[in-house]
């Protein structure tokens, strides 16, 4: 039984993980059509960010309140990039999709090769407070820590998300906007603003996901953004273009089955089973379990 | 009295072919003109054209202005804010979002909606605010798109083909409402019932093959029996029968009149 548990909070965990990236790559498709291969960039920029700042920005730390601010710069930092790509580079090619998709995976393989020419190829160990390294105890399992602060953290992003999306102004237009992009530029809103404000979304998303991943992982490489993205891209397909609550779903989904497959089966096996199930889904309902629908 | 709108030498070039070439017509300041034509003639590509919603791999040319306004290269958002308002094909209501929230959603910062004039035309959209707009028959979805854009104060309002795939009586009821819309903001209007044609065009624009086929009296039109075949191929005598005026609401007349 304890051993269900601990699979199951610890496939939550990853869970979590591919929620916060796979939130903000759902909005930015289902909104304006971009698939964003440099997404990965953002939690790597948040990972690096909270990294860096844990060791050399006064008031930050690896413990209490300097984490906070650690991290709080962290996500700065992965926002900003998020909103610069998306003003310099994403913005001069809407509707342009093969250039988009150049661009992006140009931007992501100069963003990881930029982070190890900066601090290197090595994995780093990443600062984080003591008690995330210890365990906490739920129906006979030893549960990390640091798994519990990221399910909690993606539970509350996915609220902060869907109460955004559902009580302002912004959330309604982009809502409205994943339906349908163009009525809503016909009925007098820039929608280019919204396009801005779900990058920025994600971006810190994806940059929060990178600093609780370091926690989780315990340290922090430049190819993290990227392997993570994989999956995260998966969730997305599965979960449906555009629905927030979809990739929760599919998040849970994913990280459950890894985590029990590569349990009971063999290690890896857990991987093909995710790409299988991407398959089936694909198959049998293309739009995905939600569909295109920001909000369910 | 100055157009309120004059589309010159417009030609829409989408993936190589030539949807308009060359097409120019002006729109009254007050009334209906109706832009009239077979299937795929251009009427839509006009409109959407007006309202720069030509697809991104389309080429535009020529010369739209509103008053002393070029419209051309200005982006959407900015035509509808300074007073273009468009009621698309399909009415295109955001199926998702309640019908309080497609309203809401064309609320602009800074004016205040015109709720009272909507629900006093529409009063279901009142009643309906916390439904979604998915679930509205045909004729409500039609009604939710027309009272969206009277939210807001139009110069022009731009409506495409509001009848079509509704009911008849529904088709009246829409019927009517344009036809007090249009007693304030000046209307181009695309429709295939002639009925409807009949009840609220002053103007008429006959598009064929992409151009400007003719244009003049609406009314004049639909008598010239000859004239409406040869360019709406219309081949009964319907469209120049005054009396079908008092028979929209009737299901033959409305079958009959489609184009």
């Amino acid at each position: 039984m304890g051993t269900v548990i601990l699979l199951a909070l610890t496939g939550l965990g990853l869970a979590a993980l591919y929620f916060l990236v796979a939130s903000g790559l759902s909005l930015v498709f289902g909104l304006a059509d971009v698939l964003n291969f440099a997404h990965g960039l953002f939690l790597g920029v948040g990972a690096y960010g909270t990294w860096w700042a844990a060791g050399n920005l006064p008031g930050a730390g690896s413990d209490g309140f300097g984490f906070v601010f650690a991290v709080a710069f962290g996500v700065a930092a992965g926002t900003l990039v998020a909103i610069l790509v998306e003003l310099v580079l994403i913005r001069p090619l809407y509707s342009r999709t093969i250039e988009q998709v150049l661009v992006t995976v140009g931007l992501s393989l100069a963003g990881v090769a930029l982070l190890q020419a900066t601090w290197g190829a090595d994995a780093r160990p990443f600062p984080r407070p003591d008690w995330t390294r210890q365990v906490t105890g739920i129906l006979g399992a030893q549960v990390p820590n640091g798994g519990l602060l990221l399910i909690i953290a993606a539970v509350l992003v996915l609220g902060a998300i869907l109460a955004f999306l559902r009580w302002t102004r912004y959330g309604l237009v982009i809502r409205a906007g994943v339906e349908n992009r163009e009525m809503v530029t016909a009925l007098g809103i820039d929608v280019r603003k919204a396009f801005t404000l779900v990058f920025a979304i994600g971006g810190a998303a994806a940059a929060l996901a990178g600093a609780l991943g370091g926690v989780y992982f315990g340290t922090v490489s430049p190819g993290q953004g990227g392997s993570l993205l994989i999956f995260a891209f998966i969730v997305v397909v599965i979960g449906g273009m555009g629905s927030v609550v979809g990739s929760a779903y599919a998040a849970v989904v994913v990280g459950l089955v890894q985590q029990f497959v590569n349990y009971y089966g063999t290690s890896g096996l857990g991987d093909i089973c995710v790409v299988g199930l991407l398959a089936v889904v694909l198959l049998l309902r293309p739009q995905g379990i939600a569909g295109k629908v920001a909000t369910a | 009295m100055e157009p309120v709108l004059t589309v010159e030498d417009l030609s829409v070039r989408i993936s190589g072919l030539h949807i308009l070439q060359g097409v120019s017509f002006a729109v009254a300041p007050t009334g209906v003109t109706v832009l009239l034509g077979r299937n795929g003639v251009g009427k839509t590509t006009t409109l959407r054209a007006i309202v720069g919603l030509t697809p991104p791999a389309g080429e535009v040319r020529g010369t739209i202005r509103m008053g002393a306004q070029s419209l051309l290269a200005q982006p959407t958002h900015r035509l509808v804010r300074g007073g273009l308002g468009y009621v698309p094909e399909d009415r295109c209501v955001f199926a998702g979002l309640t019908v309080a929230e497609n309203l809401r959603l064309a609320e602009r910062r800074g004016t205040t909606p015109a709720y009272d004039k909507v629900f006093a035309l529409f009063p279901e959209l009142d009643r309906r605010g916390r439904q979604r707009a998915g679930s509205l028959s045909g004729g409500q979805q039609q009604m939710l798109a027309i009272g969206r854009v009277l939210l807001n104060d139009n110069r022009l309002l731009l409506v495409d083909e509001p009848t079509k795939g509704l009911a008849p009586k529904v088709v009246t009821e829409v019927a009517e409402v344009l036809e007090r819309v249009a007693e304030s903001v000046p209307v181009l209007l695309v429709e295939q019932n002639l009925a409807v044609v009949r009840r609220l065009a002053r103007d008429a624009v006959v598009l064929a093959a992409g151009k400007v086929a003719w244009t003049g009296d609406a009314r004049e039109l639909l008598l010239e029996t000859a004239l409406t075949k040869s360019l709406l191929g219309v081949g009964s005598a319907e469209a120049a029968t005054p009396s079908a005026r008092s028979e929209l609401a009737s299901p033959a007349v409305a079958r009959e009149d489609q184009l």
